[in-house]
């Protein structure tokens, strides 16, 4: 039977983002911070949508919280959270050994590839928001969904030459994992005894709750549909304007106010598919003009061809 | 003659794509070393996660020699016919002969093609492999431009002991590969296929998939005893699971049996589908049992005590999950989810789900009287709630348990049982080998919901083309005869299909030509079906025309179709049917191609008075005692004796034909003739129609 006792020495939540930092920053991977933006998923960071366009070498590693208003449970859920952290990697050109440098990471946090079982799992990875593409797997740790890893192909409709390889860890669920405990408010936050002791219910269950009762009841709709569709208009504009870095932080702002009407119930179906295919062209648009921002250079140091 | 080994290796190939891949490889490679001249003994194929080898014996090592003479343009021919020749065939001046023949001298060339070494054949054959394979889904990877499944890490290519030497975009062939990810070595050498596999299995990896399966199997039925319960068998996840993994290591674990109150289905599904695990059931009652068999892919030092308790961990939070969506949905009835279908799009022309179920009820209701012991209510009933489960927790979870939760859940609210298995049955049958629905209310949703499926599409011009069908039109099709003819059902079907056109908020004057588009596309339907189960088209076709032409319930019901069918193709094995066939024949020949002179129908009425001869009375008789016979037949669907009844006729045409002259010169009596010989093409029409048999 599954055993609810925590395991002795696993490694708290803050080490196993610091232990990750530090191997990624051992492999050559820049440590970034966060977006300062709410987003889905870190993948929407401009360090992985915008740098697997063109040709330059690029290895970057950093904490992105993700909100998904959707899955928010008044704290109430041991396994569902609307704000949680993932941990990403993106290394272009992806290189010959990065299954085992990822498989080295896992290492690194405490788990013996000896005592383990390991496992790639087909998942091909889209995102119809980002009109984006790759294949890969979930990494499976004893049946349980440790990682996501994926080549890029595409992204914003736009071929990714050379391919980057992305790594996401879940990192509630992999603390979780590695402290074998079966509540994410459980999770050993700080490694702290006593009064110093932390939990991450100590830190975000409170959250949790209030954000689960803005997403789901007191978000203003009208004030978000209006929101979407300034965010639209701006990111237009300022693609226009031909700065693609501003236009691609109103991209994110659109996708996230999205999630949000969604989460509140006003979306209906059969909207639902306009609006990503709206959040689509904006992210297609920022891309677009991100390339041809970036052509000549990459032309002439990289002999890049479209 | 030597052996061909070539490996393969990548990062993990998806399982569902293994088998395909390596029956690929073998018929990619054997294919291009015969194109080239190369004979073999065997050839076998293998797949792991992690790569795709082949193995080839009694190979020669060079392609033959080849000699060829050919004869070219005549001496006297201008020169640029000769260089055209000498290009064409690959030779110099001095390499021609001159030879004298009866037409003129011409020029000869003799061409010696040396063998090619069976390296270089399989250099270019595994670099075109490579190169062109056809994968579902292939990706790029770092700074590469090939593409394969998922990043390629090195080929082996291994001929009589040697390494063959070529490269494809700088992946140079060699002689080594790796074993296991985490319990072999990093790389090692092999000389040949029986080396590879030895040193593979050295190395933790079992090669053949056959030998993983058999492995999981024994170890499954082991470790399932041990526990006092039963493996449930499952071949394709048993091949899956042997496609995860190099060297499989069975490990059982159990689950707390407060789940088992969540439906079977639920807990299978999660296990299987999410986890891929094995299932087990108690012996004794035949339920599903708290145990579970995951097959991981290493000896692990503890035993496996780990994995299985991380394993059981997962479980248990899916579980724990499905549990809450179960409680979740109970709640609730499901009534109460009726209002969200119509924010569920069906279809942007055809409608909500909600506009979709109002249709069903109708047309459920109406089909209620075709179908013998079918309660109108409980159909109308058990349409109502059809997609009610749609818009459950666990059908949101589980998209595959649609109609199976709603079956449980309209128990739960205390429906019947013929209302809760019609909900479950609706979507019956999927395929051709899925089980079909038999208790009437079942049989009436089934029907409702693939007919208004149908009509629909057909309706916004959205029929099958090709090998398109993107609303699986056909498979909704072969539904609806499986059900009719398996349960015996009476239909006109043009009536339905009316009926049904209805329903929709289509033009009114679409009505008839959806009718008329199905029917037709039924017509082909069918045909395909019987053909599959080993008709001929032709008979098929000879009682298809009464069956789309029918108005009654007799003529048209799909049921009385495939007997007909059936009688008609015995009958004609036989020597009445023989006779009635070559009798027929001769009458309508001549009928025919009279009709089509004179352009007119000869089927009027015969004037006995106008009958002559014996020959020609004696038929009239014949032809009126036989239609007797045969009509009565064809009341109690006894086609055999309604054919029967008509063979009769052989004789007295035969009779006719050697002492009537048909083409009288007296207008009236030919006319008569012809009319009597047309009276005995519609007399058998009436068991089919037998001018569309062939042969």
């Amino acid at each position: 039977m599954a055993q609810n006792s925590k395991k002795p020495g696993g490694m708290p939540f803050q080490n196993i983002i610091l232990t990750l930092q530090k191997y990624w920053a051992d492999q050559g991977c820049a440590i970034l911070q966060p977006y300062d933006m709410e987003m889905g998923a870190g993948t929407f960071h401009t360090a992985t949508t915008l740098k697997a366009l063109g040709p330059e070498t690029w290895n970057a590693a950093f904490v992105q919280p993700c909100r998904r208003p959707t899955d928010g449970r008044y704290g109430e859920n041991p396994m569902r959270l609307q704000h949680y952290y993932q941990f990403q990697v993106i290394l272009k050109p992806s290189p010959a050994n990065m299954q085992a440098l990822y498989l080295g990471s896992l290492e690194a946090i405490g788990l013996d590839k000896n005592l383990h079982d390991f496992r790639f799992v087909e998942d091909d990875w889209e995102s119809p928001t980002l009109g984006a593409w790759g294949l890969g797997w979930e990494v499976w740790c004893d049946g349980m969904e440790v990682s996501q890893y994926t080549y890029f192909q595409q992204m914003g409709g736009y071929d990714c030459k050379p391919v980057s390889g992305e790594l996401t860890y879940g990192l509630e669920r992999l603390a979780m994992f590695v402290q074998g405990v079966d509540n994410v408010y459980d999770l050993d936050y700080n490694g702290g005894q006593g009064e110093q002791a932390m939990t991450y219910g100590d830190i975000f269950q409170e959250n949790e709750r209030q954000q689960s009762a803005y997403n789901f009841e007191h978000a203003n709709t009208e004030k978000l549909f209006d929101d979407f569709k300034k965010a639209q208009d701006e990111c237009a504009r300022l693609l226009e304007a031909g700065l693609p870095l501003p236009a691609y932080e109103q991209c994110i702002k659109s996708s996230h106010t999205f999630n949000l009407l969604d989460a509140r119930g006003v979306i209906s179906v059969t909207e639902r598919q306009a609006y990503i295919g709206r959040v689509r062209d904006l992210a297609k648009g920022c891309c677009e003009k991100w390339i041809e921002k970036n052509a000549e250079r990459w032309t002439r140091d990289f002999e890049w061809e479209a | 003659m030597a052996e061909l080994l070539i490996e393969l290796f990548s990062e993990e190939i998806p399982a569902r794509m293994q088998k395909k891949a390596s029956d690929d490889l073998k018929s990619m490679i054997t294919k291009a070393l015969k194109d080239a001249g190369l004979t073999f003994d065997a050839a076998d194929a293998y797949a792991t996660p992690r790569r795709l080898a082949l193995v080839v014996t009694g190979v020669p090592t060079a392609t033959p020699d080849i000699s060829e003479e050919r004869r070219g343009p005549s001496t006297s021919a201008p020169e640029k016919a000769l260089e055209g020749f000498m290009r064409g065939a690959g030779v110099t001046w001095d390499q021609l002969e001159e030879r004298e023949e009866k037409k003129g001298t011409f020029f000869y060339a003799k061409i010696e093609k040396p063998g090619r070494a069976a390296t270089d054949v399989i250099a270019e054959a595994v670099e075109a492999t490579i190169r062109n394979f056809p994968w579902p889904k292939s990706q790029r990877w770092g700074s590469s431009l090939l593409k394969w499944v998922r990043p390629l890490h090195s080929i082996l290519a291994v001929f009589g002991g040697e390494t063959v030497a070529f490269d494809v975009d700088g992946f140079k062939a060699g002689n080594t590969t790796r074993g296991h990810r985490f319990m072999g070595a990093d790389e090692f050498a092999v000389t040949d296929f029986a080396d590879y596999k030895a040193k593979l299995a050295d190395h933790k990896v079992m090669l053949d998939p056959a030998d993983r399966a058999a492995l999981i199997e024994a170890e499954c039925k082991k470790l399932s005893a041990g526990k006092g319960v039963e493996w449930i068998e499952d071949r394709g996840l048993l091949a899956e699971v042997a496609g995860l993994v190099e060297w499989p290591v069975p490990l059982i674990g159990g689950f707390d049996a407060a789940f088992m109150e969540v439906p079977e289905e639920v807990l299978i599904l999660t296990m299987k589908k999410d986890q891929k695990y094995f299932v087990t059931r108690d012996p004794k009652t035949g339920k599903l049992a708290p145990f579970f068999i995951t097959v991981s892919n290493i000896k692990a030092s503890d035993g496996g005590a780990i994995v299985a308790a991380g394993n059981e961990r997962v479980l248990t939070a899916r579980l724990a999950d499905a549990k809450f969506f179960w409680e979740q949905d109970l709640k609730r009835k499901l009534d109460d989810n009726l209002p969200a279908l119509s924010d569920i799009v069906f279809h942007k022309e055809l409608g909500m789900v909600s506009d979709r179920v109002e249709r069903m009820k109708k047309l459920s209701r109406y089909l209620a009287d075709f179908i013998p012991g079918c309660d109108a209510d409980e159909a109308e009933r058990a349409a109502e709630l059809a997609k009610a489960d749609l818009v459950s927790n666990m059908v949101n979870e589980f998209a595959s348990l649609q109609g199976i939760m709603g079956r449980y859940y309209a128990k739960a609210q205390g429906e019947s049982d013929a209302v809760a298995d019609a909900i479950r049955d609706h979507y019956a049958p999927a395929g051709p080998s899925d089980e079909c629905p038999s208790a009437p209310v079942s049989v009436a949703v089934a029907l409702a919901e693939k007919l208004d499926t149908l009509v629909g599409f057909f309706g916004i011009d959205q029929k099958p083309t090709g090998s398109k069908d993107p609303f699986a039109l056909r498979r909704s099709a072969l539904g609806v005869i499986r059900l009719i003819t398996e349960n015996d059902l009476k239909f006109v079907l043009r009536n339905i299909f009316e009926f049904a056109a209805k329903l929709h908020k289509f033009d009114a004057n679409t009505f008839s030509s959806i009718r008329d588009d199905l029917v037709v596309f039924f017509h082909d339907r069918m045909v395909v079906q019987f053909k599959d189960q080993g008709m001929r088209h032709d008979y098929v076709n000879a009682c298809m025309t009464i069956y789309m032409s029918g108005t009654s319930s007799l003529e048209s019901d799909l049921a009385r179709l495939k007997k007909r069918v059936t009688a008609l193709s015995d009958f004609l094995q036989t020597d009445d049917g023989i006779n009635l066939l070559a009798g027929y024949k001769r009458a309508i020949n001549i009928v025919d191609k009279e009709e089509k002179k004179d352009q007119v129908d000869y089927d009027g009425a015969v004037n006995a008075a106008l009958l002559d001869l014996v020959e020609e009375k004696t038929l009239a008789d014949a032809l009126a005692a036989a239609k007797a016979d045969a009509t009565a037949a064809l009341e109690t669907e006894d086609f055999e004796k309604a054919m029967a009844a008509l063979s009769t006729l052989r004789a007295p045409i035969d009779a006719f034909f050697d002492k009537v002259i048909v083409n009288a010169d007296e207008a009236k009596v030919r006319q008569n003739r012809l009319a009597l010989l047309s009276e005995i093409r519609a007399a058998v029409n009436t068991v089919a129609d037998f001018g569309l048999i062939e042969g």
